[in-house]
């Protein structure tokens, strides 16, 4: 097991590299001179010179990598040009209202999606099927931002049920911070009131950024049932008696979902990507409206090491997924 | 003394998108207590279709369109699933697959899949949860160390690909035994397996028998196994049963025409079934009469009009041929 993740661990090391080449070539290949761009039109040839020495832009390309490599190691990503502080605390204190919303909308598309699927497959062809499919390809059709105004418009405007925007309303003071995550560190600090609201600025946002995830998963738990179900041991578990409902919540469903976990994983770049639109609609203090802000006044710091973060949020989530592939099918483990 | 498994004109239809198939089209068979029954049949005569229709588990578009299975006097045909699923399945009809291989769950430790269905289906012996499973874990190592499972304490550990084919149809036919059912049913249980194993596994079963005081429908396409296990015959053509009797008297004197073939060319016994000229019928389109009679070099017009009646051949066999009418 150790040696499985350890080696699955290993192989992620090159697309990290691939990515810090790719990064750093970013910086310094457009503009041309990154020292003349640093110091604005109305800098003196001396000026220019002295930033050229102090960022080390006169050595030689490969040890300005390692300078490079140096910095991002000890998470050194600069200052951001708006909010004025190092880009790196900037994330530390964003990171978790995105993880927060990533993940809530995961949870609610896996805890509806799988069951779902599952349903689908053995209602194979009939009304609730048919009905399903229609479902998942509006799910995947509908576009995110026209998706969250309509919930805002109904949901927040008409109905008044849930908060428009934001993490929490302003009239709360925040929770102690423990953890950085706001519900956690309501539930940790007693702050049930905190909680509650978060909860509900959370369901919004959280179901918009599901959307697109729940119909994947549906689709293919959906597949991954039906050619489970095909297996001459079902016929066998059925043969001996199983009962049914444990035949399919557990023998089934284990041979159904190594699809939908890969779909997972790769859901999640669709979760960061879609996140950014989400978090800029709902106000929500995350990477992701963050990213916009950065985007929108050209702070290529920030957006570096946003890029270096979805890199490695990528490729932690691929290890994820093979652990959770041998999980599922211990003959993985061993070919490993 | 009533039979212990009797199939009573047994017809399965199966609704298809070419049409309806008639796939079991009047099959009978008795076995009674304590002996073995060999089912012999070309493939796609509908063997397995007639052990899904016993177990209650037939294919999507398949329905009964007549008949009875009687078991221990019950008809299994009127049981709902859940019926057939708390009185008969494992706890007293036994199953053994075809593919040792793709019957098991491969994710899943073959522990764990016997005893789920120990769990439903052992008989009770007034011990609940952990001391229930620690007695099942128990008797299932005896049952392995019984069929000659190397390290039976750790097989249950293991997954099914981590046994060979020979060992794993030994641990399936311990799973089948594991709920003490008075009847088997085998479908091809060695036609997976090289010559060597499948002569093993067949001097296993026939020692099982008994031992544990069972009795076994047996379904294969192997002469040369049938002669080698079985007391009882049933020869199975296109869905209907033409020849059932004794092992010996049937293989002595073959009374039905179709048996003659097949026995005729294949002297040995040993080999599966090739050499009589033309096709098994489909069960799309099954012609009048004897579905036999158009690769029958001893048909007269008659067998073309109606279906030949069951009659006794002078072997003491059940015989469906207008030669014995
Ligand atoms: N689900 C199904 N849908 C349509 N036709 C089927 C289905 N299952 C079986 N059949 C047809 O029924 C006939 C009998 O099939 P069955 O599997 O019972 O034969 P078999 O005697 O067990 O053959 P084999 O020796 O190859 O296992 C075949 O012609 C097959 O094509
Ligand atoms: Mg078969």
């Amino acid at each position: 097991m150790l040696r499985f993740v350890l080696r699955r661990c290993a192989l992620v090391l090159p697309s990290l590299l691939g990515l810090l080449v790719v990064t750093f070539l970013l910086i310094h290949a457009v503009p041309s001179d990154p020292a003349v761009a640093m110091a604005g039109d109305a800098a003196t040839p001396e000026q220019i010179a002295q930033l050229r020495l102090q960022y080390g832009l006169d050595r030689p390309i490969w040890e300005q990598f390692a300078v490079y490599v140096g910095k991002v190691a000890r998470f050194d990503f600069g200052e951001s040009a708006f909010s004025h502080r190092p880009v790196a605390l900037d994330i530390v204190q964003r990171l978790p209202a995105t993880l927060e919303l990533t993940f809530a909308s995961l949870l609610l598309s896996v805890l509806i999606g799988v069951p779902l699927g599952v349903a689908a497959g053995l209602k194979h062809n009939t009304w609730p099927d048919h009905l399903l499919r229609i479902f998942s390809v509006l799910g995947v059709a509908i576009a995110a931002f026209w998706f969250a105004i309509m919930l805002q418009l109904l949901f927040a405007m008409n109905l008044g049920w849930l908060p428009l925007r934001g993490e929490l309303s302003a009239t709360l003071s925040k929770p102690p911070v423990v953890t950085g995550f706001l519900l956690l560190d309501s539930i940790v600090t007693g702050r049930w009131d905190a909680f509650a609201d978060g909860l509900r600025h959370l369901l919004l946002p959280a179901v918009t950024l599901a959307l697109g995830g729940l119909a994947t998963i549906v689709r293919f738990t959906r597949s991954g049932v039906l050619d489970t179900l095909q297996n001459d041991f079902v016929f066998y578990e059925r043969a001996v008696g199983y009962r049914w409902p444990r035949l399919v919540w557990i023998y089934v469903l284990r041979n159904s979902l190594t699809a939908t976990v890969t779909q997972i994983g790769l859901l999640f770049g669709g979760l960061i990507a879609g996140g950014v639109v989400v978090e800029a609609i709902f106000d929500w203090p995350g990477i992701g409206s963050y990213t916009v802000q950065a985007i929108l006044t050209g702070d290529r710091q920030v957006m570096l090491a946003v890029t270096l973060l979805v890199g490695a949020v990528y490729a932690a989530v691929n290890i994820l997924v093979d652990v959770a592939h041998g999980l599922l099918d211990p003959r993985l483990m061993e070919r490993a | 003394m009533i039979p212990l498994l009797k199939v009573d004109s047994l017809k399965v239809s199966i609704r298809t998108d070419d049409g309806t198939a008639r796939v079991l089209d009047d099959v009978g068979l008795t076995l009674e207590r304590g002996r073995i029954l060999g089912v012999v049949g070309e493939s796609g005569c509908g063997k397995s279709t007639l052990i899904r229709a016993i177990m209650g588990i037939l294919p999507k578009g398949a329905s009964v369109d007549a008949g009875h299975v009687w078991f221990e006097g019950e008809n299994l045909l009127v049981f709902s699933e859940a019926e057939l699923n708390g009185r008969i399945r494992s706890s007293r009809i036994g199953f053994i697959p075809q593919d040792p291989l793709l019957a098991l769950n491969p994710v899943f430790k073959v522990g764990t899949q016997l005893l789920e269905a120990m769990r439903w289906h052992a008989p009770d012996d007034g011990t609940r949860g952990r001391e229930r499973r620690r007695r099942h874990v128990e008797r299932l190592v005896g049952l392995l160390r019984r069929m000659q499972v190397p390290d039976p304490e750790t097989a249950l550990e293991r997954y099914p690909h981590q046994f060979s084919g020979g060992q794993r149809q030994r641990l399936l036919i311990a799973a089948s035994l594991a709920c003490a059912p008075t009847l088997v049913i085998a479908d091809e249980p060695t036609t997976a397996l090289d010559v060597t194993t499948q002569h093993q596994i067949l001097l296993l079963l026939r020692e099982l028998v008994g031992e544990f005081g069972l009795s076994l429908l047996f379904v294969t396409h192997d002469f040369g196994v049938v002669a080698e296990l079985c007391d009882d015959l049933c020869v199975i053509y296109a869905g209907q049963t033409v020849e059932a009797g004794p092992v010996q008297a049937v293989l002595q004197a073959p009374a039905h025409p179709y048996t003659r073939a097949l026995l005729a060319c294949h002297p040995d016994r040993a080999a599966s079934f090739v050499g009589i000229p033309g096709r098994v019928p489909s069960p799309l389109a099954r012609p009048a009469g004897c579905q036999f009679a158009a690769r029958c070099g001893e048909a007269e017009p008659r067998c073309r009009e109606a279906s030949p009646p069951q009659a006794r051949a002078r072997s003491g066999a059940d015989v469906r041929c207008v030669q014995y009418a």
